[in-house]
């Protein structure tokens, strides 16, 4: 379920990266960061199963929950990291001149 | 259970390696010894988007095994330290899946400089036929 929503934060913000008129929002960076944490999520996948076989498709109701809270967790973690940087990096000049303004 | 280190140890080689590489690119393009081409992708740019999907996979999955209780805030900072079983499970996890992780996204982000480069060479032939 973790693999599953952060594959689709990884897909979204790809999409709003593919169709930006500039590069002022620093999509890119999110891009990495999910599809970078999607690839590491499909390892790990990949050995669960191995171990686990037909059951890794039939988690627990209260386990897939809290997978769930987890990859929600995670999408927003991977926001706040990116809005962070961009507040830092303040590419558009918006943070400066919110803070030059009298 | 500490499989993310195997990425956040590539991750900081990568960076090192991207910095230095970096540097070298400025000081060759202030000294004039290499043509700036727009068309050619740096290598000090590919080697960022690496180590940003590797800090980013690295720091994602450490804050999963903060959920799963398996990071914790005081020393020895993993809880599978603590005894010899997980000890050897945990750095068996981080040969197999640590390293697989690893190799994965470097594989992926070598598939994407290829394509990259394709695109980009692509784009430059059309502009000549079209000349």
């Amino acid at each position: 379920m973790t693999l599953l929503i952060t594959v689709f934060a990884a897909v979204i913000a790809t999409v709003k990266w593919y169709n930006r008129e500039d590069d002022n929002m620093r999509l890119g960076i999110l891009c990495f960061l999910y599809w970078g944490a999607s690839i590491m999520w499909l390892v790990d996948a990949l050995f669960e199963y191995a171990e686990l076989r037909a059951a890794y498709f039939t988690p627990a109701p209260a386990d897939m929950l809290n997978d769930a809270f987890l990859g929600f967790s995670v999408v927003a973690l991977g926001l706040v990291i990116w809005l962070v940087r961009l507040l830092i990096t303040d590419p558009k000049g918006s943070v400066k001149r919110a803070l030059k303004k009298k | 259970m500490a499989c993310f280190l195997v990425s956040a140890a590539e991750a900081a080689v990568v960076t090192a390696v991207e910095k230095a590489e970096e540097k070298k690119e400025m000081e060759m393009a202030e000294a004039g010894e290499v043509e700036v081409k727009e068309t050619r992708i740096p290598l000090s740019r590919k080697l960022k988007w690496l180590t940003w999907m590797l800090w980013g996979g690295a720091g994602l999955l450490m804050f999963e095994h903060i959920w799963h209780g398996e990071v914790v805030p005081w020393f020895p900072f993993l809880t599978a330290v603590s005894n010899r079983a997980d000890a050897i499970g945990m750095l068996q996890e981080m040969a197999t899946a640590g390293v697989g992780m690893a190799l994965l996204i470097t594989l992926v982000w070598f598939v994407m400089c290829k394509a990259a480069d394709r695109i980009i060479a692509r784009d430059e032939s059309e502009a000549v036929h079209r000349a």
